[in-house]
């Protein structure tokens, strides 16, 4: 069964946070890697995160299918880039130092080099960031996290159910795949993608019908055990905030700070070497 | 006396959508610290009644309602859901459905936490309530990694945390195997003794309940109650069989002995039965009748395992070594814990899954090139919920997509269909939709959507989950038609009055391993099986013990073939 949350159960410093501060850190990481294309800023920021990684002890085959799938999309993304405007850079840097002219408008420059760089970059400045995120928090703490900085508790709290109910959804959906199948529905790649749409429909059908029985009782045991009675609610699973969380928060400040502070010398968002 | 902490008073209610009242007229006072059994078959009201209760009706379900409702001396209706929930604590009947933590603690936690607990204090009380239900070293669990009972000792964990006066337990039994059931109906019983709080326990398997003593059994029919007694007085009248409900079985045996059955002999537990001598002399005699047994004609195998082994891939070795003959006709009952293997053996016979080891031979012809679709046609699998198998809005189209699947002709599928829903009992219904069905109807749709397809075997997981008597007795005589039609049918159950009463034969699977095959009879007769198969015994085999029978397992077998005789034939 493919879990949606990998919780990775180790001690480290990483782990020891609370849940609250690791997402605040977390999207305080991705805003700055998003706002910049400091190449520089970009490298330290890539540096940092696997630094942090080693921190955690966090292990590379522990993440591998995450690993893979941005791999894939990081691929992807620069051949898409690449393929609509392969001289994008040039129009963003000024400049263009040709290296190689390939076909057509298909050229090769300094410029478009650099800012495939940054592309990728910003990938590998923020995915170990995610990763770790994913990795080294509890399931259980992570809508009382997503409550701490802000989110109204019930909108926390089906992030919360959702990850409860997901892994029996899967399970449900691969027992009334196999029962149609016999059947006769064919679902392999024997059939045409039209037909296996068509196909589909024959599972979810039924997936949302029982789904449907779940959510009626789910919402009364809810009801029946208060929920949505306060304006707000405690949570079991709450750390306190300790002196590293205070820490983690100032980086993250720090970190958007320097990002935003960086266009002032840039003279905006690109680091212009040309 | 004090004051009741439920009381109806002419109570009526009507469903917004239904065109009549569920329940009219309802007078019923329920008193601090008293243990309350209502009892019905499906569509009497039971649940509804439960509802008001606790106070999804209104609040949750809104309709018409007539009369009055105090739930501790307050107008429910006037209250809210919230406050109510405070007095009332539910346990509803799937505990899948309502464990709603990621873990155990959070899920016992939950109200607690919903009402501004402080952390401080909620830890210890989840873990001294925890405690108490027994499932206080698995606090840190998730949902998948619990039994169903222990998912049902967290629900009850979670509404014992909030000090209520009032439980109600929604069909407890429902999803439990037998020994867990028993286990259950012995918790609440010690919920009961140290809580002091009354219970309400909603359930037509009445002789599991009564495992343990109840003060009272409310029967209802219809919407109304038809009967509010002690136990011992219900058992001696003949109400419990007119009214769809099984009576227990060492009552049904000693009537047919002739026993009269009146309060004083304390029928309410095979427990509390005092027989005289003379009775025990009438059962025991009766016992020892012999009927003429049907000769057992050695039938021609169908499918056939040898050695089958099987690990899934996180590496539990859920089958070591199965090996099964099953016949032609044959109606074949496959039991056992979960977990012993016998749902991941019907995947492999289905194909679902590859054994990594083993033969399989269906009519002497090795299985193993098979797909799903092609052993479809020859072995038909349907699924405990209805509701996971049905994808089409009209009975006809339902039946007729795994022919419209197999490009069979519109003419040939007509008349397949036609003559499948006429087996079923479904002809009349065939223009209606689906969703204007009962639960019931809705497992014959699927059960015919399957048999269309004309196989020689029939698969089917937990047929009567969830039925009432009436019900049961409906599936159960139309799938034993089908074995005389020489369709072989196998049933994976927990019901063991199913097991008695239709499976000629009864296999059972512990740990992986086949290690029973035999007759039902011997089978709930032998404790040790009963025992590694976490069953129960039948009562039948402690009223013969009771007697003095010579045979228990010979005297449940009369019983059997007796009761059929008495059936059939009226």
């Amino acid at each position: 069964m493919v879990k949606l949350f990998n919780f990775i159960d180790r001690k480290s410093p990483i782990h020891a946070l609370t849940g609250a501060s690791k997402l605040a850190c977390m999207m305080c990481w991705i805003f700055a890697a998003m706002v910049t294309f400091d190449t520089r800023y970009l490298i330290f920021l890539t540096v940092a995160a696997v630094a942090l990684f080693q921190v955690s002890k966090i292990h590379l085959s522990d993440v591998k299918v995450l690993l893979i799938f941005t791999l894939v999309f990081l691929l992807l993304n620069n051949a898409l880039i690449y393929l609509f405007s392969p001289e994008h850079g040039v129009t963003i840097y000024g400049s263009r130092t040709l290296l190689l002219h390939i076909v057509g408008r298909y050229t090769i420059t300094s410029q478009q080099l650099l800012y495939h760089l940054n592309v990728v970059l910003k990938y590998t400045a923020t995915i170990p960031v995610v990763m770790l995120f994913i990795c080294t928090t509890q399931p259980s703490e992570f809508a009382s996290s997503l409550n701490r900085i802000g989110v109204s508790y019930r909108i926390s709290y089906s992030v919360s159910l959702a990850l409860r109910y997901i892994p029996d959804v899967m399970k449900e959906f691969h027992d009334i795949s196999l029962a149609q199948q016999a059947r006769g529905v064919e679902l392999s790649g024997k059939a045409g993608v039209f037909k296996r749409l068509k196909s589909a429909t024959s599972i979810l059908m039924p997936l949302i019908l029982s789904s449907l029985d779940r959510i009626e009782v789910v919402s009364n045991a809810m009801e029946l055990r208060c929920f949505g009675r306060e304006k707000s609610r405690t949570w079991y699973r709450e750390q306190p905030f300790l002196r590293n969380d205070y820490l983690a928060f100032i980086c993250g400040f720090v970190l958007i700070a320097v990002s935003l502070l960086l266009n002032i010398p840039n003279g905006g968002r690109y680091w212009n070497p040309f | 006396m004090s004051s009741p902490i439920i009381q109806f008073e002419n109570f009526s209610f009507q469903y917004k959508s239904q065109a009549e009242p569920t329940l009219h007229n309802i007078n019923l006072s329920i008193y601090p610290g008293e243990k309350v059994l209502i009892a019905g078959p499906s569509g009497c009201g039971k649940s509804t009644l439960a509802s008001c209760i606790n106070g999804l009706i209104p609040f949750a379900y809104p309709g018409e309602q007539s009369g009055s409702l105090k739930i501790s001396g307050e107008e429910a209706k006037d209250t809210s859901i919230f406050q109510l929930s405070k007095t009332v604590g539910t346990v509803l009947q799937d505990p899948d459905g309502q464990f709603i933590g990621l873990t155990v603690a959070e899920d016992i936690a939950f109200v607690l936490e919903n009402a501004c607990t402080p952390q401080k204090e909620m830890i210890p009380r989840v873990k001294a309530v925890s405690d108490k239900v027994g499932i206080g070293h698995h606090l840190d669990h998730a949902p998948d990694e619990l039994s169903g009972g222990q998912k049902q000792r967290v629900s009850m964990a979670g509404v014992m945390i909030n000090d209520v006066q009032v439980f109600l337990f929604d069909e407890p039994l429902a999803n439990l195997d037998p020994a867990t059931g028993k286990q259950a109906i012995e918790l609440i019983d010690q919920i009961h003794r140290d809580t002091q709080a009354a219970i309400v326990i909603i359930e037509h398997r009445l002789e599991d309940v009564l495992w343990r003593d109840v003060d009272r059994i409310i029967l209802m029919r219809d919407g109304k109650i038809l009967l509010d007694s002690a136990p011992d007085q219900l058992l001696s009248t003949g109400l419990l069989l007119e009214n769809g409900i099984r009576e227990p079985l060492y009552l049904t045996a000693m009537r047919y002995a002739g026993v009269n059955i009146t309060p004083e002999i304390l029928p309410q537990s095979i427990r509390s039965v005092r027989l005289s001598e003379e009775d025990r002399r009438l059962v025991r005699d009766w016992g020892a009748q012999q009927l003429p047994a049907p000769a057992p004609e050695p039938g021609e195998a169908l499918l056939s395992a040898e050695g089958i082994d099987f690990t899934y891939e996180n590496g539990f070795h859920a089958l070591k070594g199965v090996s099964l003959r099953i016949e032609k006709g044959e109606l074949l009952a496959i039991v056992g814990t979960n977990g012993a293997g016998k749902s991941t053996f019907s995947k492999v016979i289905c194909g679902f899954e590859k054994p990594q080891k083993g033969v399989l031979k269906f009519k002497g012809q090795d299985m193993s090139s098979l797909s799903i679709k092609e052993r479809a046609d020859r072995i038909g699998y349907v699924m405990q919920n209805p509701n996971q198998m049905i994808s089409k809005s009209f009975i006809f189209d339902e039946v007729a997509l795994g022919l419209r699947l197999r490009g069979v002709a519109e003419e040939e599928i007509a008349r397949r269909v036609e003559e499948t829903l006429k087996i079923c009992g479904l002809y009349p219904f065939r223009k209606w939709p689906i969703s204007a069905l009962s639960f019931g109807q809705k497992k014959r749709v699927t059960i015919a959507s399957i048999l269309v397809l004309n196989p020689e075997m029939l698969i089917l997981d937990e047929p009567t989950a969830g039925q009432d008597f009436r019900h049961y007795t409906e599936i159960m005589e139309f799938l034993r038609g089908l074995s005389a039609l020489d369709i072989t049918v196998v049933m994976i159950t927990h019901d063991m009055h199913l097991m008695l009463e239709y499976a000629k034969r009864a296999v059972v699977f512990s740990q992986g391993q086949i290690i029973a095959d035999d007759t039902s009879a011997n089978i709930l007769t032998s404790p040790d099986i009963i025992r590694r198969a976490s069953l129960k015994e039948t009562s039948l085999y402690d009223l013969a013990l009771m007697c003095g029978a010579e045979a228990p397992n010979r005297f449940v077998q009369h019983f059997i073939d007796y009761d059929r005789e008495a059936r059939t034939h009226g």
